[in-house]
């Protein structure tokens, strides 16, 4: 299955029609959701933990530039190599300058939404470097040539039997074989001799500390750890929203993340870095790629509190029946579709619409951010911006006519309902979507609003 | 201008409210038994919990289960001659055959069974990742209820890198199924002294 | 956010004097469920007044990206329900649409006072009438659906997501309709799928969703699904006749409304 390149709703017509499929899908991710709910509820404070760390990422946004700063001198007094990517394009420049400069062909990396977004392996690749994505998950997307359907869970659109047929032709295990154990041992053994041999290892970053130039990642795997402990090169990539102020903030955040994301107290793996091991050189880049302009953007800018857990996702049930494919963007779901316009507007007017404005994903979020009222926002926006189907829009302002004109809405309901009646063919049939799938509700003999005249109405 | 200013510049454009940090941030999730609370999330997350007396206890503990095992490596200084392997090398790419990795903690975490390892604990970062078993002893009374307390234990960190370390390895990412053991530890024993 | 500043003080009078909002397609095609709604206010002792120029809240043009269109909704509804002291709608969704969007320019002292005014059915039996017994009769095994508005956005019911008390302001008035059978459902706060427009634009999610969403409730036994917006309903309506399924749906004011 690969990303789909039309909109969310024609690419859910394909991804529905193997109900099975579908339903596997939904139930693997409504079960991540209540494994989240169980964490949550061992935490009595659950709740002042969500509201806490949405306070501390508010006041990250409103001192972003002052926290920056704080970060890089920090960093640099540490021995850290600070550099700062203004797009895209920037951060890869950089990161392929570092290895060339290095004479490093080959390169580990281990999960980084950010350096999906950049299209970074593509990059390296015309500049004849090598990438070997490390998150087992994301290795198998790697070997499928596609992206990951998920930013917590890359594979989650995969059966045990696509992988084993993947693995069996890429890593020699045996066919047909699809036990979950061996074929992770069958990873084990080929990540392992990359980590073994790769002399530059490059790490997303979960957080940034300002006050200490210091940062986490978090892996269940240990992938992470595995590439850069033994690389000479450790570059790690983060959007700069990523910072929190204090060391102290972390023990807020890592009761967040796992519980969130997974329903695990914590990932097995949390690992701080504040300067390179002897004989290293450790890089961060810094990027924006349209970061600033959401933080502009007073409907919108909330959505950079965002700490990549993926609880939306999960809980979302458009996303749970549609795949994160079906979402064209490297981040899909709730958080993707607040994100995604800010970058194109055109290409992902569709998204915000991609949803039925349930309110689940809002009250999921460990950083309480609003995401079902921006949803809505960015439809306002988008409208008003002309990038909504001019068939949907007409459509639309037909049906604006008649509601805000109380004789014409009685007349055009009186007219609708008889001739539903008389001549059901005319909405029964394959032009009406409703129709499709479900009948249509029987047109009664007056409206409440006749009931009413007749038998209530003094006038 | 630089790309630095240019960010820098759009973010301050793009203005600011002035809220301030909460002031209320650590909580109080706490344990009546946080040792046994520790053990019992310790089990539920793939990892062994071990109880000994003492260095000696310690001792006869690692003979008991290890004794027959190769490749073993500690950064203790009393286990020195019950190791085989040496730690003292340049390149932590020859740690790749280690089978065993016996290191201290100082602080566990209750309600997550995390323990925190500095980089002092480990003569190199690699080691609780490569080993293919590992070991960690950890005094009882090093186990709080929360982050928020570990943190506070820990205090600042000034090593230049350290973790926290939660189980052995694991992935679900293939159908959600759990394996343990994915490219780090395949398996974690915590011995309480 | 919508609730805190909504007034439940009494009238300082004998009588409780309701306007009805009734949405527009329940006006059109449901209005069983607008004289089950008018009938049970009376016998609770209101005074009920149905404003007869009233139309739509404007929350499908909304929802679609074109809340600057719904000027002409917004006056409507403002010029019909300004007088009540009480606006209540049988619809979780319209209701939330008004108490979080409605503006007029030019008159938002007036329009805000309306908010904090407007009502749906359930939370006004239970906040402001404070119903705690009903002489209703409904013995049949029932399924509460919680329409997503009326839950999250108004907060009739507690949300699954939280680590919070659970309350139902809907489930606790079944509770006092005599012989119904409240059925547990598996997934207790899914969306149905309707969604607004989203119900012809996003058709396969719409449709698998509401399928989802009756099956949990067939497999828990409901002859009826209920819940406290009719589009939720007619959706799943739209499902079960189709598939022929002998579940039926029926609003929440219906089955308050049916009288030993």
């Amino acid at each position: 299955m690969h990303k789909a390149e039309t909109d969310h709703a024609t690419a859910s017509i394909g991804f529905n029609r193997d109900e099975p499929y579908v339903d596997w899908h939904d139930e693997t991710l409504w079960f991540v959701r209540v494994k989240r709910d169980r964490a949550a509820r061992q935490l009595p404070e659950w709740e002042n933990l969500r509201e806490t760390a949405s306070g501390i990422k508010d006041f990250v946004l409103a001192h972003m530039d002052s926290l920056l700063v704080q970060f890089e001198a920090r960093a640099l007094e540490n021995g850290i190599k600070v550099h700062w990517a203004a797009d895209a394009d920037e951060h890869n420049r950089i990161v392929g300058d570092i290895l060339e400069s290095h004479g490093i062909t080959r390169m580990v990396k281990s999960k980084s939404m950010l350096t999906e977004e950049c299209h970074l392996n593509p990059y390296l690749a015309s500049r004849g470097i090598e990438v070997v994505d490390t998150d087992l998950g994301e290795r198998i997307v790697q070997l499928r040539q596609e992206p990951p359907s998920h930013i917590v869970l890359p594979a989650i659109h995969l059966k045990k039997q696509d992988i084993g047929e993947l693995f069996h032709e890429h890593l020699g295990t045996e066919a047909g074989a699809t036990d979950p154990q061996y074929l992770t041992e069958a990873a084990r053994v080929h990540l392992r001799e990359m980590f073994l041999t790769r002399r530059a290892a490059l790490t997303g970053v979960n957080f940034a500390v300002a006050e200490t130039g210091g940062f986490m990642v978090c892996t269940n795997e240990g992938n992470a750890d595995m590439g850069v402990h033994l690389a000479d090169v450790h570059i790690a990539c983060m959007g700069f929203e990523k910072l929190i102020p204090a060391e102290r903030h972390l023990g807020v955040f890592l009761r967040l993340l796992a519980r969130s994301a997974t329903g695990q107290p914590v990932t097995t793996y949390s690992s701080y870095f504040r300067k390179p091991r002897a004989g290293q050189e450790m890089h961060i880049v810094i990027v924006d790629n349209g970061r600033s302009a959401q933080l502009a953007r007073p409907d919108f800018r909330n959505s950079l509190k965002c700490i990549r857990c993926g609880a939306c996702m999960n809980t979302c049930p458009v996303y749970r029946r549609s795949g994160g494919h079906s979402y064209h963007h490297v981040v899909p779901g709730p958080i993707g579709s607040i994100l995604a316009p800010n970058f194109d507007m055109r290409a992902n007017a569709d998204l915000p619409f991609a949803s039925t404005l349930c309110g689940s994903c809002t009250n999921v979020c460990p950083v309480k951010i609003d995401i079902h009222y921006q949803l809505y926002q960015w439809r306002q926006t988008l409208a008003r911006e002309g990038y909504v189907p001019a068939a949907k829009a007409a459509g639309i302002r037909a049906m604006n006519a008649v509601l805000s004109r109380p004789r014409f809405y009685q007349w055009g309901g009186k007219v609708g309902r008889s001739l539903m009646k008389l001549a059901p063919v005319l909405v029964n049939n394959s032009l009406n979507p409703w129709y499709h799938q479900r009948e249509m509700p029987e047109p009664p003999g007056e409206s409440f609003r006749e009931w009413y005249l007749r038998n209530r109405s003094k006038k | 201008m630089s790309s630095r200013e240019k960010i820098l510049e759009r973010i301050r454009a793009a203005g600011r409210r002035p809220p301030a940090l909460p002031e209320i941030d650590t909580f109080e999730s706490r344990f009546e038994d946080p040792v046994g609370k520790f053990a019992e999330v310790l089990t539920s997350i793939g990892g062994e919990l071990a109880e000994v007396s003492g260095f000696d206890g310690l001792r006869a503990f690692l003979d008991q289960k290890y004794g027959s095992w190769s490749r073993r490596v500690s950064s203790i200084p009393g286990l020195a001659d019950w190791t085989d392997f040496d730690l003292q090398t340049a390149d932590p790419h020859s740690l790749a055959e280690v089978n065993l990795a016996v290191i201290q903690g100082e602080t566990g975490v209750a309600e997550n069974a995390a323990i925190w390892v500095g980089e002092q604990q480990v003569p190199h970062r690699v080691l609780p990742f490569i080993t293919q078993y590992l070991v960690i002893v950890l005094p009882k009374a090093g186990i709080v209820c929360n982050m928020h307390d570990a943190l506070a234990k820990i205090g600042p960190v000034s090593e230049g890198w350290g973790a926290f370390i939660a189980g052995p390895s694991k992935t679900a990412d293939i159908e959600q199924s759990l394996v343990i053991g994915a490219h780090g530890a395949r398996g974690l024993t915590v011995v309480l002294t | 956010m919508s609730e805190s500043y909504r007034r439940t003080d009494g009238p300082g009078t004998d009588t409780w004097k309701v306007a009805l909002f009734i949405p527009c397609y329940v006006d059109q095609f449901y209005p069983q469920v607008g004289v089950a709604t008018l009938e049970l206010l009376e016998k609770l002792g209101c005074e009920v007044v149905f404003p007869l120029s009233q139309t739509c809240c404007g929350q499908p043009m909304a929802n679609s990206g074109f809340g600057h269109l719904t000027d002409g909704c917004s006056r409507l509804f403002a010029d019909n329900f300004a007088a009540y002291d009480y606006v209540v709608c049988p619809s979780g969704s319209c209701t939330l649409h008004i108490v979080d969007h409605l503006h007029v320019p030019g008159r938002e002292a007036e329009v805000q006072g309306i908010r904090e005014r407007v009502f749906e059915l359930t939370e006004f039996l239970t906040d402001v009438l404070k119903v705690d017994h009903l002489p209703a009769r409904f013995p049949h095994r029932v399924g509460l659906h919680q329409s997503c508005h009326g839950q999250r956005g108004l907060h009739l019911s507690q949300m699954s997501e939280l680590n919070a008390p659970d309350f139902s302001k809907p489930g606790t008035l079944l509770g006092m309709v005599e012989g119904l059978e409240l059925v547990a459902l598996d997934r207790v706060d899914e969306c149905c799928g309707f969604g607004g427009t989203f119900c012809v634009s996003e058709e396969a999610v719409s449709v698998k969703m509401g399928r989802d969403r009756i099956a949990d409730h067939e497999r828990n036994g409901a002859e009826y699904i209920t819940g406290g917006d009719m589009s939720c309903l007619m959706h799943l309506e739209g499902i079960l006749r189709r598939k022929g399924s002998p579940v039926q749906v029926k609003h929440i004011a219906e089955i308050l409304n049916q009288s030993i």
